[in-house]
Order: C-alpha cells, then structure tokens, then sequence
C-alpha cells in the first residue's frame, strides 16, 4: 500500500504522500517539525492541532484537518489519525485498503508528557517507525526523575545567583519544560516560543503562564526566574550578557557523555520527544505488525536488531532526522 | 559515591580551567574525608592493580543486558567508551546502595585475589546496587583509567586554594610516595611525608614567535642564537641534597627520568637549570615522536630507556651557589652555566645546548633551514643582555621556528563548533588515501576565514551523507592542506600514526579528492623522521 519515493512515502491507492520533502499535490502530515513538512505542496492534511503550526510556520496554506480516530475516505483508502505523543497535534497516520492495515507513525514516544495527547498503539500489518534512539544505550529514566534534577539544578542555580537558562526546541520540548517547571518560578520564554504558544493558546490548548522576553526585560528579573530559549541561542552573544548565566540542554543526546561535552552548556538532561529503545520495542510489538519499515536514525542496527527477534524489518531512507534545521529557518524568519 | 560521581559530571560539563577548578574546591570542601585521597590519587594517574580483565567485565555486561555480542559493539562504537556503555546498557538498579568512594575502592582491591565466581558475584551485584552514573564511575575505578580532563595543575590549584597552601608544595607532597588507605587528607596537604621546602621552582621565562623579519630586531651582535628543541621545558631543582625535576606545566615529574638522577651526586646544592628534556641517543637529539614513549609513564620499560635515552640541554642558570640569579644578564648566566656543566663527571647527558655562532641575519637564515636535521624546530633568539623574566615578556626572547609539515587530505566527517560559531559546521575530520579507501589522519578546528566557514558549512548541509549524533559524514570531495609540527606511530589511531598540532593550512579549491596525499606518503616521512640526524 505503500511505496518509498524519492518525494516521500507514497500511497499509491490513494495517491497522496505523507511527510514528503518535495512538493506534491497532498500531503499528510504527522507533525509540525521542519523535517517532516515543507512548504509547496497543492494541499496538506494534518491534526487539528498541527494546523496553527503550519499556517504559523509556512504561511496561508490549503489545509484541511482531522480529529484524532475519525475516518475519511481517499481514492477508497481509510484514512484516520492516531496520536503519537510526540508534540501537539502530532499524529500517526492509519491507513487501510481492502482490509489491509498501514500505520505510519512519524515521531513518536510512549511515555505521556503531560502536554501531548498519548500515544495509543495502532494494531496494524505494516508499521512504519522510527529509530532516532534505536539502541539500547538509550533508556529514559521516568519524566518525573528528570524533572527533579531539573528542579535541583533551578534551585542551586538560584544559590549561586545564577540565571537559569534552559535550552529546547520551541515546538514540544518547550512546552513540557513549561508543563514540568510549573509553579517552580516565572517562565520567561524567546519570542520563537511565545509565538508558538500564542498559537496553542488561540487554538485553544490550555499552557502555563509565561512571561515573552523583551527587549526591556531585565537581567534581574530573569536570575529570579527560569529562562527557556531554542537551541539556536544557545551559545549567542544574549545569553551572555546574562547575569552568570547557566545553561541547561534538554535532549536525548544528553543521556551519552560525548553528547555532553560536545555543547558548551553546564548541564544536561535527557528529556526527549522520542522513544528510547525500550519504547521502539513495546510500541512496535504492541501493533502486531508483520512487516517494519525503520526510517531516520539507527535504521540499519534497529532493523537487523529487529530481524534478529523475528519482527520482518528494513531499512528505508528518508530525509528526516533534523529537528535543529528548524530553529534555524525561524531565525531566519524573525 | 554520589559527589563524586557529581563531581565528574561537572568536570565534564565544562571546559573552562577555571570552572574546573572550582568544581574541584567543592568537592574537597564537601566531600568524606577518608575519600579525599583517593580522589587525588586517582586524578594524579596512582592506579591501583586491576581486579578483573576487560573481557570478563565485557562478558558479564552482555549477559546481563541480554543484548547480542554485535549490537553491544554498536553501542560501544556509538559512546567510545566501554564503562560507559556498560553502565547505560545494563538494567536499571534494583537498589540503590549508599556505600562510599573509599569502601568501593578497598573492595576492589580485596577482589584480586578471589576466584572468577566470587569477582562476578561481587561485580553484578555492586552494578545492580548503582544508579548510570555511579555504574560509570564504578567500572572507571575497576580498569583505573580514569582521563576526565583534569591535569595535575588543576588539581593543585585547587587543593592550594581550598586548604590556602603553596601550589608548589602541594604537588611535591602529592608527588611524593604515599597510599590512600594509609594517609588522611590533612596530612598529605600539608606534605608532612615529604620536606617541600627544598622543591620549590621559579616561573619560567617565555619567548614570543617572530613574525617579522628577524633584521628588524637590530644588531646581530646583540643577539645570542640557540636551536630551538622539540622536547619537554624542564627546570632540574638541586638543594640541600634532594632533586626535583619540573616540567613547563608546573608537574613534578623527577621519577620519569632516571637518567638525570646522577645530578644528585654530581650538581652542587643550591642550584637550577633551565633547558629541555629531550631524547638523545650517540649525541644526537631524536625526534618528539620518540621522546613520547617516555611522557607520563608510571614504569619504564628496559627497552624504552635503550630506545628513548633521556638528555637534557641546558641553557639558562636561574640559581647558582644558592644565589638566585635571574636579575644577572643572559651573557652572565650563560657563563655560569658553562661552569657548572664542566665540573659535571658524567658527559653526554646533560649537555650546553650549544649557541649557533652567525655574523649575518641572512647567514642564520640559513642555518636555519637545516634545523629539521637536527630534529630542531627552528631558532631561538635570546638578547644578550636580557633579565629572566617571570612568563612572557615581549622583546628580549624570540622563538623564530621553521615551517610546519603539510599534507593535502579531503574531509569526510563535520561537526557543528561552539560558542559563536555554534551553528555552523566549524570541526572537521580529514583523511588520506589508502588504495581504495579513505582512512582518518587528523581533526582541526581552525584555520579557516569566516567566509570559508559559511561557504564548508553550506557544503555540509548539502552534501551530509548520515547522522552520528552530532556528527554528519560528509561527500569525500573538499581538499585541505594540513599543516603539523610532527609525526608519531599511534596504536591509538586506525591510520596507526598520529599528526602532532594539526590545523588547515589552506582550502585547496585547485584539487580535486583523487589528488590528496596517502597513507603511504605519510608512513615514509614518519620513517624518515625516525632515522637519526646527520
């Protein structure tokens, strides 16, 4: 039902692509990342809650929405939505042509985020996954234990008369920091992230309260609170103007030393919006797939991991796999 | 173990010295006071005997994380290290144990003598009682390799700054003969094992490199020329009956080089020489590359003293007869020290490092283009008349070296920079030719304009083939000229040698990836470094 193009994953019964990188006549979008949508195409077809994101995104677009389990028809495919726990608005994508059953899953994590609607396994017989942590070094521990170290780390910042400055992208993990650090200190947020929380709010998700940085924020109020940028600041000329400044990077690379000292911060902390290894492999279990398409990431070692267990795996190339790309398009954009 | 374990994670974190440092000056102000040794027993590389093999570790970790024997090799490609990979691979803790850094140490040591069952049951059970990063440190203290980044300076500064003692005399104490289990931490820093008050060593005096032509210095007669050396600044301390030997890095390092132990004997107290320690075998200086065998070795092995004699060159005489003599001229000194390098009994191992006579600036010119055959890196100016300065003092020494080695290599890998160029792809890998494939012979980070940058990065963004982490592997077309101040072998390496201080020279936009030097080309100029002067 599904054929690996070099536009994209290609439904050819009811001719139409998901997350394609060159521009078609429909796209079916997962998520609002930059990897995974691009602008150009006649029409896109997403969640309700991705669509403020792309029109936030890309501009005015031709886009039409779906709640999570409803079905339409396509050219006499089922076409439904499913969530896949990793931002807003992020969906897997089912897809079912004469009994037989496809889901493309996009990005995704299993454990719930307390912003994200959770992930709901999809019985199907071809899934199509990722593999971005797709070994077995990566293991989250609890969201909850990471945020308490966050929150130590807040609080001996706070000793030090340091300002705290943590780095994520400004769709998703943003917002679970927001989610997390509630109640633990006033949030000032980039204006990358306030305008998407803009977007969230008129689209009516309900977030925390936060502060937007402005040119006439001060220094002072910001070492009292908690500061949350994209990682595009990171290591910009503003954060060192700030009083005594320590950064923290939120990402699942910070679980491998190397990933660590690789970025000048002075902490970091393993919150990801991806499965880690034993979520790739509940997740895919739970389907009961019969045949795994692994795109972007440990593609290769994950679907001969994969075979070796007795789950029918291959490895597709695609071309996502880049959530920094976009931080930077929107610097541009600003 | 939990500040420990904290304490690494901090020393990881950042690469400033000085954050380390004050890292450092918490930790030794928190910490148990029974595991304060330990650490600085650790950090200045005393190891004690390894209680189980890497392999049975290996073994037991793939066991228990029952993951095939391939996928775990992945992971260890994937993290470049094995405890690490061992400690995130394994199964979450089902307890975790509040047992301190000195306890674990002590029962590794009582291990040695255990049978393989006992080790394993001791082994997984202390894995299975450890959070990830406790693992970490604990498999760290089972192979004793622990290399965090921090250099002895650091540690002694920061023992001096949180005991508000003398740097020098810290390092002699903690240099000295001393066993964790046996000394509390109060005692070793206040070196009560060792007399610091003979040890201590003047502030080197650091030459600028000439970047103007040499004739605009002024009269050659007021110049005094030397070969500059390619080995280790050292400054040999006599005094009331004891040697000390320092390096450039403020390390006390007297028992790596045993052949410079005769000074004991043959030099009167109260006196201290500045020169290079150097690798010199039948009077003649060898390369750096051999010198290396011997650099921070615990034990020497036979065939490394046969093969890397240790000679020192001197040239400057910082005390003599107790005196301290470094407000005397250089033209002074020099004559001292000519003295006391004559009325030495022992010849050909700590030798005048000889001054080269020249008339003319073009006459040294071209004496200088044949430093290289005497493993020499150029020439050092010193003015005749010149104080020993405490660091560097632009004017009164010039190190005026000859150019480095190049080689032209193509990039395969690239990897964002930090600070403001955090977002472009700044950090690159290069590699030479070796019959069809490309192997890697070196990283560098500079050398590049700004413009250059923007024009590689957009290179990359195109060209990446795939993702390792923050790594892209890149389309092998962009040749570089590298440039490098010598080459050594490196098991450590998969090219099996090594380029020493290696930087991009220039972009050759004229070349093309089927032009760049090969892995051969650089095998013959190692052995060819390796032949003895003429």
């Amino acid at each position: 039902m599904i054929t690996f193009t070099n536009k994209g994953i290609y439904c050819k019964q009811g001719d139409f692509y998901i997350d394609p990188w060159r521009p078609v006549n429909l796209a079916v979008t997962t998520h609002g990342h930059a990897d995974h949508v691009k602008w150009g195409n006649k029409a896109y077809l997403c969640h309700e809650l991705s669509k403020p994101i792309l029109q936030h995104r890309l501009g005015e677009l031709n886009i039409q929405t779906l709640p999570y389990h409803k079905e339409i028809n396509i050219n006499g495919v089922k076409l439904s939505l499913y969530p896949a726990g990793h931002v807003i608005g992020s969906a897997q994508i089912r897809l079912e042509y004469k009994g037989e059953i496809c889901v493309i899953s996009g990005d995704y994590k299993v454990e719930y985020d307390g912003v994200s609607t959770a992930f709901e396994p999809v019985k199907c017989h071809t899934f199509v996954s990722e593999s971005t942590f797709g070994l077995p070094i990566y293991k989250w521990q609890p969201q909850e234990d990471i945020f308490n170290q966050i929150r130590n780390w807040i609080s001996s910042n706070r000793d030090k008369n340091q300002t705290t400055v943590l780095v994520a992208y400004s769709l998703g993990k943003a917002q679970r920091l927001m989610a997390g650090l509630a109640g633990y200190g006033d949030i000032y947020v980039h204006s990358s992230i306030a305008n998407l929380n803009d977007v969230f709010s008129k689209a009516g998700v309900i977030l925390p309260y936060t502060i937007p940085i402005t040119a006439e924020t001060s220094k002072e109020i910001l070492q009292k609170g908690i500061v949350i940028v994209p990682p595009v600041m990171a290591e910009g000329k503003w954060i060192k103007s700030l009083t005594h400044a320590a950064t923290g990077i939120c990402s699942g690379w910070m679980q491998v030393r190397a990933g660590r000292r690789w970025q000048s911060a002075d902490a970091g902390f393993a919150l990801s919006d991806h499965a880690d290894w034993p979520g790739l492999l509940s997740a895919i279990k739970a389907t009961g797939a019969e045949k795994v398409f692994v795109t972007h990431g440990y593609s290769a070692i994950f679907s001969k991991y994969l075979n070796e267990i007795g789950i029918e795996a291959e490895e597709v190339k695609t071309q996502y796999g880049d959530e920094e790309e976009e931080e930077n398009i929107e610097l541009n954009k600003d | 173990m939990k500040r420990f374990s904290q304490l690494i994670q901090q020393l990881e974190m950042s690469n400033k010295t000085n954050d380390k440092m004050l890292a450092l000056v918490d930790y030794f102000n928190e910490a148990d006071d029974m595991d304060k040794p330990y650490v600085i027993a650790m950090f200045t590389g005393k190891r004690p005997k390894r209680p189980v093999s890497t392999a049975l570790i290996r073994q037991w970790a793939i066991e228990l994380s029952n993951v095939p024997e391939w996928l775990f090799a992945e992971c260890y490609h994937n993290v470049g290290d094995l405890s690490e990979t061992i400690a995130l691979i394994l199964p979450p803790a089902s307890s975790i144990s509040n047992r301190k850094l000195h306890e674990w140490v002590d029962d590794l040591a009582l291990l040695n003598d255990k049978d393989e069952a006992f080790k394993k049951q001791f082994i997984t059970k202390a894995w299975d009682s450890l959070e990830t990063s406790e693992r970490f440190i604990f498999n760290k203290l089972i192979s004793g390799n622990f290399r965090i980044g921090v250099s002895n300076k650091i540690l002694v500064n920061a023992l001096a700054k949180q005991s508000d003692t003398e740097s020098s005399k810290i390092m002699h104490s903690i240099m000295g003969k001393w066993l964790p289990s046996e000394i509390n931490y109060g005692d070793l820093i206040k070196g009560t094992h060792v007399n610091t008050d003979n040890s201590w060593p003047y502030p080197f005096c650091l030459a600028y490199a000439l970047e103007v032509a040499p004739s605009s210095l002024g009269e050659t007669q007021e110049w005094q020329a030397e070969w500059k050396w390619d080995g280790i600044r050292g400054q040999i301390v006599k005094r009331n009956g004891e040697l000390f030997i320092w390096s450039r890095g403020e390390e006390l390092v007297t028992e790596q080089f045993p052949e410079l132990h005769f000074l004991l004997q043959e030099l009167e107290d109260g006196t201290v020489l500045d020169g290079e320690i150097l690798s010199i075998k039948d009077g003649k200086v060898q390369a750096f590359s051999i010198l290396q065998q011997r650099l921070n070795r615990k034990t020497i092995h036979k065939n490394q003293l046969n093969d890397a004699p240790i000679g020192f060159y001197t040239y400057d005489l910082l005390e003599y007869k107790g005196r301290d003599m470094r407000e005397e001229p250089l033209s002074n000194r020099r004559q001292s020290l000519e003295t006391v390098i004559l009325n030495l009994k022992t010849n050909q191992v700590v030798m005048l490092s000889p001054i080269v006579p020249f008339n003319q600036w073009d006459e040294l010119a071209k004496l200088r283009e044949r430093s290289r055959d005497l493993n020499s890196e150029g020439i050092m100016l010193k003015k005749l008349d010149s104080l020993y300065h405490s660091g560097r003092k632009r004017g009164d020494w010039w190190k005026w070296k000859i150019n480095p080695y190049t080689v032209d290599t193509v990039m395969i890998y690239a990897q964002k920079g930090s600070g403001r160029r955090a977002n472009f792809y700044t950090d690159y890998t290069f590699a030479v030719r070796d019959g069809d494939q490309l192997i890697t012979i070196a990283k560098a980070y500079s050398g590049l304009t700004d413009k250059e940058i923007k024009e590689v990065n957009a290179f990359v963004l195109k060209n990446a083939i795939e993702k390792f982490g923050p790594v892209r592997t890149v389309k092998p077309e962009l040749v570089f000229e590298i440039a490098f101040e010598g080459i050594a072998e490196s098991k450590r390496h998969k090219a099996g040698l090594a380029l020493r201080f290696p930087r991009i020279a220039r972009w050759r936009k004229d070349k093309n990836a089927d032009e760049i030097n090969t892995l051969d080309d650089l095998r013959q100029l190692l052995q060819a470094t390796l032949l003895p002067p003429v």
